[in-house]
This record gives C-alpha cells, structure tokens and sequence, in this order.
C-alpha cells in the first residue's frame, strides 16, 4: 500500500501492517458495513435502494442477503423523513448507517442533518447524542451537472457538532469507516462515485484508523500540498511532474477535515516554508480557506509565500467534459500553483 | 411489512365522553391529573410574568388552554413510552414528571435547568422520562418521532428477546401539518408500520393564520393521514377524560398492531402564540367563548359531581401548585448561571472519536478549535 510515514502526534495503527489484497472502495466501504454489523445488532442501513436493488452504486451488494430486512432498509425518495427518522432512532441509542445516493440529495433534508443531529448533545444539556453516519457521493461523479455534483464540504464543515471524513483510498475507507460507525457523534462520510471502482491494497485483518490523523502520502521539502478525497491522486500527479522540474513536494491527505490534524500540516510547513491547499469545493468560505487561514496564522514566519489555494470554480459544475475537468482543481492548476507558490512560475 | 390494517376511524362523541367513564378511574389518579393540570397553568401564568420581567429571554409559547392534551395523553400511555414534541412544550415537560423547577431554571437559562441552561423555552428534555424535546422548527419533530417509535419497533425485532411494544407520542401543532417532512413521516410510518401517534393539537391557528387561511380540508385533519394508511381520531383536546380514554384506546390499538395513528386533537390557545403576539387577528369575543369551555373548570365540575374533590380541596390543590411554581422561581432566580467552560462541553460525545492510538490528543476548545490540541502523551503538538 501506498507509503505512509508516522507523525510526531499520532502513530498509525500497528494492525494497518502485514499481509493486504486489491479491492475496490465500494468493497471497501461494504467490509466496513458488514463487519461491523456483524459486531453490533444496533447498526443497521437505509437509504433508497440499499436493499433489494443491492445498491444504486454497488456498495450494499448482498447485504440484505446476508443481514436481512429488518437491518438493510429500503426506503422511499424521502430524504428529509428517512434522514430524521434516522437520528431519531439514533437518539434512542440504535447506530444508524444513512445512505444518501449522492450528498447532493441531502440538501432536502438539510433540517434534520444541520439542525438535529449535531446540535441533539448540545441542547439537551448532554442527555441525548446521535450516533449516526450519514455516507454518498460526495462532489463530481462526471458530466452530471449543476444540482448532482456538490461538494457539500464547503457548506457542511461551517457546522459545530459533526465530524466529516472524506478518504481517498480504499484501505482509509474502510479503516475511516469502521471508526466513524463506532464513533458517538454524527459522521458525515464523504465518498466519490469517480473513486469507488478504483483498487487498492487493503489490510486483511482488522483494522481502523482514528479520526484527525492525517497520512503523509509523499515526502518532499520544498513545498507542502495539503489534500483530501479524490483531488489527493490531483496532488500526487502533479507532485511526479513538479518533481522532475527540480520542486520536492510533501503531499498531505487529511482524511478527515473536522476533526483538522493541523499539526501535521504545519509540521510540514515550517520545513518547507511554502503551502498550496487543493479543494473540490468552491473557494469562498470553504475547508480550503480555513486551512490556509490556519497555516497563517500557525507558519507567519516560516512562510515564503501566502498560502495559495487551488478550488473548484467559482461557477455552477458544467455539463460539458472539456469545461466540467478545467473547473475541477486538476493538475494543470496544482502544478501551477506550487510553480507560483515557489516563484518558479 | 403489512400493510393490511385498513384506517378506521375511531372518531369519539366526545361531548358525553366525560362523566360517563369516570366510575373506571381511582380518585387519587383523577385528583393527580387535577393537580397537574392547575399545575402547568399556574406555571405559564408565571412563565408570562418572568417574561415580562425579561428573567426569561427568546422565543416563549405558553400551553394555556391546552392543558388537557398533555395531561390526557402522558395519562393514556405508560412511562417507558417515548415523547417527542414541538416548540409549545413546558406543558409536556411537566406532565411528563420534569420538575418544576428544572423547566423552570432552563427558562431563566440557569445551570439546574433541565439542559443546563443551553436549550431554552423551546427545547426541553428529559431523557430519564423518555421525553426527546422539545424542537424548534416546525414540523421537525414527526420524523424524530418516527425514527424514536422505528428503534422501539428494532429493539423489539432485532435487538431483544421478548416485546417491549412501545408507542411513540410525536406532537404537533397545526401548521405543521403543511411541511413537507410530515407527509414523508407519514408515508414511512405507514410503509414500515411504525407505532407512531401523530398528535396534531388543533389549536385554530398557527402563528396568525387560522387554520382555514393555510390549511385545505381543515375542517378534519384525519384526511391529512388516511392517504397514508394511518388509524384515525378526532379528540375534544379541552376535555381530559375524552383524551385520556380516547387516547388511551388508540395507543393500545397502535401498540398491539404496530401502526401509525393520527390524531385532530381540537383545542384553543388562549393567548398568542408566542408572548410578542398581540392577538389582532381574532375577536376577543371568539377568545371568551373558547375560555367558557376551560379544560379545567370542566373537569373540577364533573370532579365536584361525583364528589371526587370539593371546593375545599380543590383549593388546596391550587395552593400548592402555587407554591410549587412560586418555589421554581425563586429556586431559578437564585440558581447560577452556567459556567463560562459550558460553553465549550456537549458539542462532542468525544472530539476525536474513538482513538485507537496510543497518543490521544487533549480537546482544549476555543474559538478557533480545529487547532488547539496537544498529545495527552506528552509528545510535541500544538498548544
């Protein structure tokens, strides 16, 4: 599996060493569901064609075989009801799994998920939590237009009360994912449909990796790349192409924005004294802009540059192929970034 | 999931529904229903003079007038039964057993209060008497409230041995019953035969709006529901015998069956809805010929009748109340407030969730707390 060098604060799970095989993300994230539902009867699933259908993108696949109807739960086009529902079982102390087809969907029960689940603890003094995982889709799946391709990071990360992980191979899914249905507070768990056929090398034992431990994905020391979910492969391209123009980046895939390891980043900061942060949401008040706000205000005197900052466009996602890949942060604009970051442009 | 239970409509002749059943009912259960119901109104007169005297601050709805529905339908079902409700809720919360000064003291916004002074008016709970809030935005209880009754119905089929068989009180008020979320619920309840009982307290208005001005087919909101197969009942909600009985049955039906049930729980809010509301809307002539059918005075009469109660205790019952309530007050106006580090608690069961690791970082909160954390381990982080 890819290489992931420990950090001072945290130290990676001994059980993510030894033996691994390929599998898919979606296989990924169905290992997660099902082993863990094989340990606690109060997980179960739901969503819109979880079940009988195997699920709309394959992650459920044979679940309702295997755990039966009462636990892989069908539901009706009813995000707002089935989500509220959700963290109203969650309440009573049942983990609830929710699968949102694609996080664009989630917007129609934006009450339930904003409102509900991560303010619940809060104001009842403490008396009622919401253990729930809320996972989908999460940014552009390709050429599906405006109103299927949010990155709901930018809107959701402003939110005190929820935890959001956003992984980018398969062995973090499911590591992530496994913690986030253990964990007592409400996960939003951001997948992307563009990652989950790809394969990777994914421990056979058990194991599960803690919230706010970012991993090194590659070390350099001329410029830091921080990255998370799918744009993290974006930061790995262009980190070989920089490479061979003499620029040594360190990549850094978070893996979870809330919790934040900003020690890591800054770490890597103070040693390369040079930042570019790339997210897939737009750039105006976003998990990219509190980074780089962070970076600052930690790195002022080790930066030689401001924090430069790659987004998607500050437009509505096109339809068009050509124009929907120039509004992703691809990584044409990363490279052009760390070349402007390290006035080498 | 069946579907065979065909709505039925237990709609009741509420008007003979009182005197009729009393004989059924110990002394001391109808003197304590008595008390509660004096109880709650003494509480609100209260809560408007705190108000007014600005120890009470946001949004505040008394339940005057409704006291009735609370007391009957806590009455009808049995403890371990969850409650969930809407913004109108200290009556609920006292029925419920929340003590008076609890509800009291999170009013005043005190650290006793029943959520530590962070939720306020609109959002009780009290989860050693399974009542889940206590919630704000309208309508946004009915699917916490499903999903309260469909982990009841789980821990029965998946979780437990035997049946516990609980049902689910999911109060609303009626311009709830025009969100969206609410048909959703009903439509869930109905396909997962939920035992949920959608408790829509028709008070006539929402906000400003009688009912007729948002509300199509208003004269029997049951129609609301019968689209999703869900059992009916209209209810006198100022007559507390009606409720309890009427309640009582339905609740053992949705209990027995595993359905979901709505209820048009006719009622009247004597005062505005929330204490800026100046009632302009509406006559006070309409407002007095709703008082002269006062829940309370109703039941004391058929209470007097049947020599349950004379005027000598029913004054001493009022006397206590009084003093109960008088006793939160002064118990909330002295109470502390919450400490400044409250502030920071409740936002997370654990921030960094369940580590595995041997260095679990310390949450030490803060304005911009995404980064001030250090290893409990002692090795080098941010401080």
């Amino acid at each position: 599996m890819t290489a992931v060098l420990h950090n001072p604060v945290f130290r990676e799970p001994e059980s993510m060493s030894g033996a691994t095989r390929e599998i898919e993300f979606r296989d990924a994230l169905r290992e997660a569901m099902s082993e863990e539902m094989r340990r606690d009867k109060r997980v179960f699933l739901l969503g819109e064609e979880v079940a009988q259908y195997d699920g709309a993108y394959k992650v459920s696949k044979g679940m309702l075989a295997e755990f039966g109807a009462r636990r892989i739960v069908d539901t009706p086009i009813s995000e707002s009801g089935f989500a509220g529902m959700a963290i109203g079982a969650a309440s009573m102390g049942l983990r609830p799994i929710v699968e949102f087809m694609s996080w664009s969907f989630s917007l129609v029960a934006a009450d339930p998920i904003l409102n509900n689940a991560p303010k619940m603890l809060y104001m009842s003094g403490g008396q009622l939590g919401c253990p729930i995982v809320f996972r989908g889709n999460d940014g552009a799946g390709g050429q599906l237009g405006s109103t299927h391709s949010w990155a709901v990071e930018g809107l959701f990360s402003n939110v005190p009360g929820v935890k959001i992980v956003i992984p980018s191979c398969p062995a973090d899914a499911k590591g992530l994912l496994k913690t986030a249905i253990r964990d007592d507070d409400p996960v939003f768990f951001l997948e992307s449909e563009r990652l989950l056929s790809i394969k990777g090398h994914v421990p056979e034992g058990e194991y599960l990796i803690p919230f706010g431990h970012a991993a090194i994905r590659r070390a350099g020391k001329d410029c830091t790349i921080t990255a998370w979910g799918r744009p993290v492969a974006f930061a790995l391209e262009a980190a070989e192409i920089l490479a061979k123009e003499g620029i040594d980046c360190e990549v850094i895939d978070l893996r979870t924005i809330r919790p934040l390891d900003l020690p890591t980043v800054v770490q890597s900061v103070r040693k390369t004294s040079c930042a570019v942060v790339v997210d897939q949401s737009w750039s105006f008040a976003s998990p990219g802009s509190e980074l780089a706000a962070q970076i600052h205000k930690h790195c002022f005197d080790d930066l030689d540059n401001f924090v430069h900052r790659v987004h998607s466009d500050d437009v509505p996602t096109p339809y068009s192929s050509k124009l929907e890949q120039e509004y992703l942060p691809n990584v044409r604009k990363i490279c052009e970034a760390v070349r402007s970051a390290t006035y080498r442009a | 999931m069946t579907h065979s239970m065909a709505p039925t409509n237990t709609s009741s002749p509420t008007q003979t529904g009182g005197p009729r059943r009393l004989p059924s009912l110990p002394p001391a259960t109808l003197v304590k229903w008595l008390r509660e119901l004096h109880l709650i109104r003494e509480f609100e007169v209260r809560c408007m003079q705190s108000y007014q005297e600005k120890k009470i601050g946001g949004f505040c709805h008394v339940y005057i007038g409704q006291e009735a529905i609370a007391v009957g339908c806590t009455a009808a079902v049995r403890p371990e039964d969850p409650i969930v409700t809407a913004y109108r809720d200290h009556g609920h919360a006292l029925a419920r057993g929340m003590t008076a000064r609890a509800c009291m003291a999170e009013m005043f916004g005190k650290i006793d209060g029943c959520a530590k002074g962070k939720g306020g008016s609109m959002h009780m709970f009290d989860r050693p008497n399974n009542l889940y809030g206590g919630h704000g935005i309208v309508g946004a209880q009915t699917p916490l409230g499903t999903g309260l009754a469909f982990a009841t119905k789980y821990e029965d089929e998946v979780l437990n041995d035997g049946k516990n068989r609980r049902v689910t009180l999911c109060f609303l008020g009626d311009g709830a019953v025009n969100q969206g979320a609410f048909y959703e619920t009903m439509n869930l309840a109905g396909l997962f035969d939920i035992p949920v009982i959608f408790i829509v307290e028709n008070n006539g208005y929402s906000m400003g709006t009688a009912i007729n001005r948002g509300t199509t087919m208003s004269h029997d909101l049951c129609i609301k529901g019968r689209a999703h197969g869900l059992k009916e009942a209209t209810i006198d909600g100022m007559d507390l015998l009606a409720v309890y009985h009427d309640m009582h049955a339905l609740a053992e039906w949705c209990r027995e069956h595993s359905r979901p049930a709505i209820v048009d729980m006719k009622c009247y809010r004597y005062k505005g809805h929330s204490m800026s509301d100046p009632r302009k809307y509406r006559t006070r002539e309409e407002e007095e010929r709703h008082e002269a059918n006062d829940p309370i005075g109703k039941f004391e009469r058929v209470l007097l009748d049947h020599g349950v109660v004379n005027e000598g205790s029913i004054k001493e019952i009022m006397t206590s109340c009084r003093e109960e309530v008088r006793d939160a007050v002064q118990f909330s106006n002295e109470n502390a407030e919450p400490p400044m580090s409250d502030l920071y608690t409740d936002v997370f069961v654990e921030p960094w969730g369940r580590f595995p690791g041997s260095s679990q970082p310390t949450f030490t909160g803060g304005a911009d707390n995404v980064c001030t954390f250090r290893a409990t381990d002692g090795k080098e982080g941010l401080v």
